[in-house]
């Protein structure tokens, strides 16, 4: 019984890392394709495309742009979503639930009527559309990220030793400092590694908020009307290899901080 | 008479609709380590708080060194607290810790070290300098939250519960060597606690409150041997309460008939009064050789060996609902079913007028 | 007791300073989420061409039948969505936590939403290589006989599910990993302690303590899926349009803000009678 159970548990297992890496693995086959199209027979391996995705000025500036507006607006997000926590968490305010609901109210929105929203808010103010206009889109989304798992960190032990540092001393400034800082570092790092996600991997938003300059999934979308491409592949598994990258160096920086 | 250190008069305090503090007035004196016993709900953290200035009374004031600290924030009063959780700086080592409070006063490098290093030597943790507060043991955390709180010199050094946290053979190992700080740096300790054996092991001054008040404070033989209140005679160790009325009086003797007999007492007491008779396990006598006041008799329901002690229960036959509890020698042979006389000495009644 | 209040009546800082910390992110709120939202629903209730306020955007949605088919077909695609990829991921969730050696699962469980780190709009495109008519699954049908013509897989309702399925069995399978682990081994011993065999331990046992869990997977599901543009628009085509897909109909051809306004809103109302009904349902499971 239990051996059928083993057994059956293997096979399942495997078929569902089947499905899950299937895509990603003929993306990244099909990207070493030589010819022109990223289906069988294969063709490759060739570098072929690599090398016209990074000669790409389209892609590559829709790159640094991604970037720019992942950080600027993660810091954003973070800063903002760090202090609000902090002052919901300390002290005693008026209607304190219902402002914490508002804050956090935007995570049950799809980003499609964020985007919405923004557009037709711009659109009468006669904001253009822009990287800016995106990027505050983003800082919408990830805020109430950033305050929820931030807040969520903050429980009465903290309090407490905010409470020994202003015994021994500390104005509130330096509280903050030397000391709430450096003990939510896990939890702000987090927040902002999240947000750095989510506005790197976000389309909606960007696309309907810019227009010339754009972000790297507008630009991988305006790729895709070309139809099957093995450009696209190209650049889907650089963004791929650059994410896991990431993650890793992540997880080694977690890892590495808990040992210590 | 000096004036005293500490001068709370007549605090109160409500949280909300719930009053926690119900005018409390308590005077403490330099260099005395005063113990706030009480169990929880009883106001004494509240109390602490109020005294740490983490929270201002609603109503009533507080004096440190005669200089009116009420409303005066944590930072700028001559008191330091230890925390329950000690509230260690998880992200700095040991001596940094303890030298946050010198740093915030603008002490340099150096000299804040020396004296850290100091005041790490007094709590026996000399060697743990450079380590940091998760690699050390609950007891070892315990000695550097205090010798964080003692290095600034504070008047008054605050302890919230300070060995709550620790198994109970190192929490007496603990209170020892509290003690022997206390009295080697001569600050006033306030400790809150509601461990009684570490109240009486403790204190100089041994405050018990219930319900937002103080019961009964002396030093904590007295307040053992002489409760003030039934709730003290009852929280401050254990004892046999006999309720009885007082049917005669004269000048210097009264008598108060129980239901297990009369008790003449040597005081002048009002005719008719209830009173309660609050007898201390130790004081029990059981079995023939008795002592002056017969308590009549009793069947033993349990005894408890305790190594070097034997707790004993038994039930009065005159009275039922009345369960004597006492303490004999380890050695003693009394057993469950066993019928004993029940006696003790007149001058080992307490008496609580309620 | 009352220590966080203590902690929190913190006397002396002044009113300023609180409200100097949370303003920024109610600012930032009221003026970049309510404020649009406001402006979202007034647009709803203009015309596209001309002026005064009218109620037309939404009664076009009642009685244009095909607006109300990309409703239909958004929830029909949502439901089969939610259902197929809690079926699929609550067993493999369970092999991670179960059957796995302890020291693998870490791994393990990475390994299974690797693919998350992809880009979401090249996710999408990876299976249109993967279902396309001479894609490797027409190419592999075909090369062995199961079928003589290419099979139509992309540009369909099944394309779009398979798409949003994968995606969801990722997220699901982490979230009921989460659940799984975090009860408390001593259930399962306590269980079997009193005579329940394996089967019956997951089912009186396990399956309801992790039920739960499994809603607001199903929960989050359900919202990210039926405002999704971007699957269904890549692997589903206009074949059939789903909400989103008519919203942005709305604003890229006709420039029609009003009525991409008032979809906005239908979508949204959609998905709040929605987590009102789940919200009750999960307070009744508790009780």
């Amino acid at each position: 019984m239990r051996r059928i159970v083993r057994i059956v548990s293997w096979l399942y297992a495997l078929a569902v890392y089947g499905f899950i890496f299937l895509p990603v693995v003929v993306l990244v086959l099909f990207s070493l394709q030589s010819t022109s199209f990223p289906i069988p027979p294969f063709t490759g391996p060739s570098l072929r495309w690599y090398d016209v995705v990074l000669s790409d000025t389209r892609l590559t500036s829709a790159l640094v742009n991604s970037l720019l507006v992942a950080s600027i607006s993660s810091l954003a997000a973070v800063t903002l979503g760090f202090l609000s926590a902090w002052g919901f968490a300390r002290f005693v305010l008026p209607g304190s639930g219902l402002l914490r609901g508002l804050i956090t109210l935007p995570l049950t929105v799809s980003y499609l009527i964020i985007g919405m929203g923004l557009l037709v808010l711009f659109n009468w103010a006669g904001v253009p559309k822009s990287l800016l206009a995106a990027g505050i889109g983003h800082v919408v989304i990830n805020l109430p990220l950033c305050f929820a798992i931030i807040y969520s960190q903050m429980g009465d032990h903290q309090i407490n030793i905010e409470r020994a540092a202003r015994d021994l001393g500390a104005p509130e400034w330096k509280v903050l400092l030397l000391i709430t800082v450096p003990v939510m570092a896990p939890a702000i790092f987090a927040g902002f590694f999240l947000s750095m996600t989510f506005s790197w991997d976000e389309f909606v938003i960007s696309f309907l908020l810019t227009r010339f300059d754009t972000t790297l999934p507008v630009e991988i979308w305006n790729l895709l009307r070309s139809g099957l491409n093995p450009k696209t592949n190209a650049v889907g598994s650089l963004v791929f290899a650059v994410s896991i990258v990431l993650v890793v160096l992540f997880e080694l920086t977690l890892l590495r901080r808990r040992k210590a | 008479m000096t004036a005293p250190l500490v001068d709370i008069d007549s605090v109160s305090h409500r949280f909300g609709q719930q009053t926690v503090l119900k005018s409390v007035s308590l005077k403490i004196e330099p260099g005395s380590y005063t113990i706030l016993l009480g169990p929880s709900g009883s106001g004494k953290t509240t109390l602490l708080s109020i005294l740490g200035g983490f929270v201002t009374p609603s109503e009533g004031k507080v004096f440190i060194r005669g200089v009116d600290c009420t409303s005066l924030p944590p930072a700028k009063r001559p008191t330091t607290t230890v925390f329950q959780d000690y509230a260690l700086f998880p992200h700095m080592s040991v001596g940094s810790n303890v030298g946050f409070g010198l740093r915030m006063q603008g002490v340099d490098g150096s000299t804040r070290a020396a004296r850290a290093r100091k005041a790490l030597a007094l709590v026996g943790l000399a060697s743990s300098f450079d380590k940091k507060p998760h690699q050390l043991s609950g007891g070892q955390r315990q000695r550097v939250a205090l010798a964080r709180a003692l290095v600034i010199e504070p008047a008054v050094l605050l302890l919230d519960e300070p060995l709550g946290a620790l198994d109970l053979k190192l929490r007496r190992q603990m209170q020892d060597e509290l003690k022997a700080i206390q009295k080697r740096v001569g600050t006033a300790f306030i400790h809150v606690t509601h461990d009684q054996e570490e109240a009486m092991a403790l204190a100089d001054h041994c405050v018990v409150m219930n319900d937002g008040r103080i019961e009964d404070e002396g030093p904590p033989e007295r307040v053992y041997a002489r409760p003030a209140t039934r709730f003290s005679a009852t929280f401050m160790g254990e004892s046999t309460i006999l309720a009885g009325t007082v049917t005669e009086a004269s000048d210097r003797t009264s008598t108060v008939a129980t239901p297990v007999g009369q008790v003449s007492l040597p005081s002048a007491l009002p005719v008719g009064s209830a009173v309660g008779l609050a007898i201390r396990p130790e004081h029990l006598v059981l079995g023939a050789a008795g002592g002056g006041v017969r308590l009549g008799s009793a069947e033993v329901s349990d005894v408890v060996f305790q190594g070097s002690f034997k707790r004993v229960l038994a039930v009065s036959v005159e009275d039922p609902s009345l369960q004597f509890i006492a303490r004999l020698p380890a050695w003693a042979a009394v057993q469950p079913g066993d019928t004993v006389a029940v006696s003790c000495d007149t001058d080992q009644i307490i008496l609580l007028m309620d | 007791m009352t220590a966080a209040n203590n902690g929190r009546a913190l006397p002396r800082a002044g009113r300023a300073l609180p409200w100097a910390l949370v303003t920024p992110a109610l600012g930032w709120t009221l003026l970049f989420f309510v404020l649009p939202f406001i402006a979202m629903g007034l647009s709803s209730l203009t015309a596209h061409e001309g002026s005064g306020f009218t109620v037309s955007n939404y009664s076009q949605f009642f009685t244009n039948p095909s607006y109300w088919q990309a409703m239909v077909n958004s929830l029909e695609v949502t439901a089969i969505v939610t259902v197929v990829s809690v079926l699929l991921a609550y067993p493999f969730a369970w092999i991670l936590a179960e059957q796995v050696p302890e020291r693998w699962q870490r791994l393990a469980l990475m390994l299974a939403v690797l693919p998350f780190w992809t880009s979401y709009v090249v996710r999408s495109y990876s299976w249109l290589l993967v279902l396309a008519q001479n894609g490797v699954i027409n190419r592999a049908l075909t090369g062995i006989g199961v079928v003589a013509e290419p099979l139509q897989l992309a540009n369909t309702r099944f394309a779009t599910v398979t798409g949003f399925v994968h995606f969801f069995v990722m997220l699901l399978t982490l979230t009921i990993f989460a659940n799984l682990k975090q009860l408390s081994p001593s259930y399962r011993k306590a269980a079997a302690d009193l005579g329940a065999g394996p089967v019956r331990t997951f089912l009186h046992v396990i399956l309801p303590l992790t039920l739960p869990g499994i809603m607001v997977g199903a929960f989050l599901t359900f919202v990210l899926c039926i405002g999704d543009y971007i699957t269904p628009q890549i692997l589903g085509g206009n074949n059939e349009l789903l909400m989103p897909q008519l919203v942005m109909m709305q604003i890229g051809r006709r420039g029609d803000f009003p009525l991409a306004s008032a979809l906005s809103i239908i979508l949204m109302a959609v998905v709040t009678i929605a987590y009102l009904a789940c919200a009750r349902w999960l307070k009744i499971e508790r009780a």
